[in-house]
């Protein structure tokens, strides 16, 4: 399916900094840069667990094989091929990992300089999502602010898993700065490994750990239906990304289901999960775990019954597709405009803004 | 006219259809009752020291629930005790006026295999297999039971597999998802292949207390969220058994989910699918999709039901299930109990029905 | 329709509730702060009988952490799922447009009124000394 033609927005493309913090050092203040020298932290590997440098998913083939996975990588190897007009980057590293708050917020905020200087500056159809330390809400509400007054950051990332569900009070003070300067929370697919990444322990497989991801996904959306962040902080969005959502509908009976009856442990719900789902939750197109046959993909999106919730992504370079066949067969056509343009400016309301606009790009 | 101020113990069955029940939840009115099987060193820990797991309390649940003892408030039996500890009553209510012709019995009382004190907690399984025998099965031929074990000592679980597996009136073995490691690791193999070996099902009953948040982000606030996190646990348990390779070494173990639902497994088949194509470097003990290994092994029964916003939905999930894979369960005498006659909002042809709430259990449990 | 005597006043306790069967229906009366009230003894969810549900009062919040209670007893808890019902209106809490309770109209009538009829009240013996509850049905 040729999707150029509509420039679409990406809603998820991975920058992929270096597993050490070497990099980042000359984006640390006097004091953390003299500290982490001194401890040799900077030399640390912190390749993520969640997701093994080498491991196939983690990164296509062939754009392994064309060298570094650099700005120029990403543009070439994500962008071009589509046309995009913006892509959202998302930064997985040990920052949003590091037990203390203080050295995780600086981490962070070297991370966000690095981020705006190294990609943000080099390729004006970059954006990015601001990582912060939620292990310090305090601490992750201040970087928001200082990071919101550029505004080709359109997001706030954080990882499906933490310490607490999401949706606790614990970390309301971030939905707080986010709603402030109109920026959706972005859970993307990863954990901190507080807690063993499924419900029963410690599977044996990283492949594990990433399917445990999309039930992972559920049990937070449902945390932070019932605490009731959407009542306290009504304009809020919050996308979930790279979490699959062909688990969707049967999610949204459950919710409804259990509201019906237990409605009164929670009485800030007036109005039933699956409507403040459509209402304020995003989800990010790939992977799709589409089903194997076209028309059951069609029939799933019925099941959904709100055009609003879908946005484009290619996940790059998670390997989910072959080629540029990142929509997956069966996606209604009728819905194209949504989900590759409309839905994600309805989102990411910053990428309207005129300041940052793209200009035309020459052929 | 008349004035009516009992409750109604008959009631029109809407079908003819004698069903299966595949999760009643039996009672002990009192601890004694199932202690009385225990030899005499676990009949006296159980009253001095008593249940020992791992959470803040010792009898009840951090999750209160929504109704006293998780139960219909309409099941608490007039004569006294606990819902579902009085089996005439049960009789009245549930068995005989829903054509349960043949009902399986889930035990969850006191959670044996949560036990931190290992020998205790086998002791108590024992005694609940015991208390199964005698006071449910032995009194009611309609009753079937679980043989319940404690996988997290493989040796004791082993030991009370082949002691019970011969005996009549049990159908199947039955732990909790909830144990110690994730059910398809290598430290339950002995008891996996225990269980292959008696030609048994696993009834694979929500539960369980290991000690870990019930959700993999921590510990939830409500029991919404608490009745919820079953959910995942399962989905979590069906991707080990298969991740592991287990089904292939030990191609003769069937699983049925209990309580769990069944909306889920459409879209864990296809995300299993997807990733285990590109990570299968990593795991080539599974030789074949995962979702034809979910096809193959894993049954669910209906209780809590679906409800999609458009009934008619329902009919596709189980379209994409296939429809032999489902078994009728109430879970008598929760609260979210299903109601035969009324649990399914979509009309079944009589094929259906029977499938649903007959065939696929009986022929599951070799019941007919 | 036609007007049925089905108890006495007194006959069913504050803030509970009697079953009873006219014209083959079941119909759970409902005694609440001393008003009367009719409602088909079947939860739309899944049949459940409405009567052994209890009465509850209405819990709302308008942010999280904040709890207000209202119109103590007026609220009918299905006693298998929850689900919630205005007994006043028949009507659920979570969908008061699509899903509701069948009601009945409900009166209280002195015995001296009752004793000069048109009500169908054969079986039931009435005392002109007593109130009694009169369900439309």
């Amino acid at each position: 399916m040729d999707i150029a033609s509509y420039r679409p927005v990406d809603c998820d493309v991975h920058i992929m900094p270096p597993s050490d913090m070497r990099f980042l050092l000359p984006y640390f203040d006097a004091y953390w840069h003299d500290h982490m020298t001194s401890r040799g932290a900077e030399k640390l590997a912190l390749t993520l667990t969640s997701y093994p440098p080498n491991a196939p998913m983690t990164c296509r083939a062939d754009w392994r094989a064309a060298g570094p996975l650099d700005v120029k990588a990403l543009g070439r190897d994500a962008l071009d091929p589509y046309n995009t007009r913006f892509a959202i980057c998302h930064t997985l590293h040990s920052a949003q990992i590091l037990y203390s708050e203080d050295m995780a917020a600086a981490v962070c905020r070297a991370m966000n300089d690095w981020i705006s200087r190294e990609y943000l500056d080099k390729d004006a159809r970059l954006r990015a999502a601001i990582v912060v330390p939620a292990q310090s809400p305090e601490l992750a509400a201040e970087e928001i602010e200082r990071m919101a007054a550029d505004r080709r950051f359109v997001e706030v990332q954080l990882l499906t898993l933490n310490e607490m569900p999401l949706g606790r009070r614990f970390y309301w003070p971030i939905y707080a700065a986010a709603e402030k300067h109109g920026l959706p929370i972005g859970i993307h697919a990863g954990s901190t490994y507080r807690h063993a990444p499924t419900p029963i322990g410690w599977p044996s497989h990283a492949v594990e750990d990433y399917i445990a991801l999309s039930h992972s996904f559920q049990s937070q959306l449902l945390n932070i239906i019932t605490e009731g962040v959407f009542q306290k902080f009504p304009t809020l969005k919050i996308v979930l990304v790279e979490a699959g959502f062909t688990w969707l509908p049967s999610f949204l009976w459950r919710a409804d289901k259990g509201w019906r009856g237990l409605r009164r442990e929670t009485p800030w719900l007036k109005e039933s999960p699956a409507r403040i789902i459509r209402d304020h939750v995003r989800f990010t197109l790939q992977p799709a775990n589409a089903p194997p046959d076209p028309a059951m993909l069609e029939r799933v999106i019925e099941q959904i019954d709100c055009d609003d919730v879908l946005l484009f992504s290619s996940d790059y370079p998670h390997w989910h597709y072959e080629a540029n066949e990142v929509i997956p067969e069966g996606f209604p056509k009728q819905l194209l405009q949504k989900l590759l343009i409309d839905n994600p400016l309805a989102t990411f309301t910053r990428l309207a803004d005129a300041r940052t606009q793209v200009p035309e790009m020459a052929q | 006219m008349s004035i009516d101020t009992a409750p109604r113990m008959t009631k029109e069955a809407k079908t003819q259809l004698g069903i299966v029940d595949c999760d009643i939840h039996p009672m002990s009115k009192t601890g004694g009752e199932i202690t009385r099987f225990m030899p005499q060193r676990w009949r006296e820990h159980a009253a001095v020291f008593g249940s020992n797991i791992r959470q803040g309390y010792a009898g009840s649940q951090p999750y209160p629930r929504m109704s006293p003892g998780t139960a219909r408030a309409d099941a608490w039996p007039p004569g006294g005790g606990p819902p579902a500890s009085d089996l005439p009553f049960m009789q009245a209510q549930h068995l005989n006026p829903n054509n349960v012709d043949y009902g399986i019995l889930h035990p969850l009382r006191l959670g044996p295999y949560d036990q931190r004190n290992q020998e205790f907690g086998a002791a108590m399984a024992s005694a609940i297999n015991d208390w199964q025998l005698e006071d449910w099965i032995g009194r009611d031929k309609r009753l079937r039971g679980s043989i319940v074990v404690t996988p997290d000592w493989p040796e004791a679980a082993v030991a009370e597999i082949e002691r019970r597996a011969g005996q009549a009136g049990f159908v199947q073995i039955s732990w909790g998802p909830q144990a110690m490691e994730p059910g398809g690791r290598r430290r339950y193999w002995p008891v996996l292949e225990a269980v292959a070996a008696s030609g048994l099902p696993v009834g694979l009953h929500i539960g369980g207390q290991p000690g870990r948040a019930p959700t993999s982000g921590g510990w939830p606030s409500y029991y919404f969220e608490h009745h919820f996190h079953t959910m995942p646990a399962m989905q979590s348990l069906v991707t080990s058994m298969i991740f592991e390779g287990v089904l292939e070494r030990l191609p003769a173990l069937r699983f049925v989910l209990v309580e769990s639902g069944f909306g889920w497994v459409p879209s864990l088949a296809w995300r299993m699918d997807q990733h285990w194509h590109r990570m299968r470097a990593e795991v080539p003990e599974v030789k074949r999709p995962p979702s034809e290994y979910l096809r193959e092994h894993f049954w669910f029964t209906t209780q809590p039901i679906e409800e999609p916003e458009q009934p008619q939905h329902l009919r596709d999930i189980i379209d994409w299930i296939g429809w032999d894979r489902l078994l009728f369960s109430s879970d008598y005498p929760h609260w979210d109990f299903d109601d035969p006659a009324y649990a399914f909002k979509i009309s079944l042809s009589p094929e259906e029905k029977h499938r649903i709430f007959r065939g696929n259990a009986s022929a599951f449990y070799g019941l007919d | 329709m036609s007007r049925h005597v089905v108890a006495h006043t007194d006959d069913i306790p504050e803030g509970g509730a009697r079953q009873v069967e006219v014209k083959g229906r079941r119909i759970g009366v409902f005694k609440v702060n001393g008003e009367f009230f009719a409602l088909l003894d079947k939860c739309p969810h899944e049949g459940a009988s409405l009567c052994r549900g209890r009465l509850v009062g209405l819990a709302e919040s308008d942010m999280p952490g904040e709890y207000s209670l209202s119109r103590e007893g007026e609220m009918l808890r299905c006693p298998w799922h929850g689900w919630e019902f205005d007994i006043r209106s028949g009507q659920s809490y979570c969908d008061p447009a699509n899903t509701k309770v069948k009601q009945f109209a409900v009166t209280v009538e002195d015995g001296a009124t009752l004793a000069k009829g048109p009500y169908v009240a054969e079986t039931f013996p009435v005392s002109i000394e007593q109130n009694y509850v009169v369900v439309e049905v």
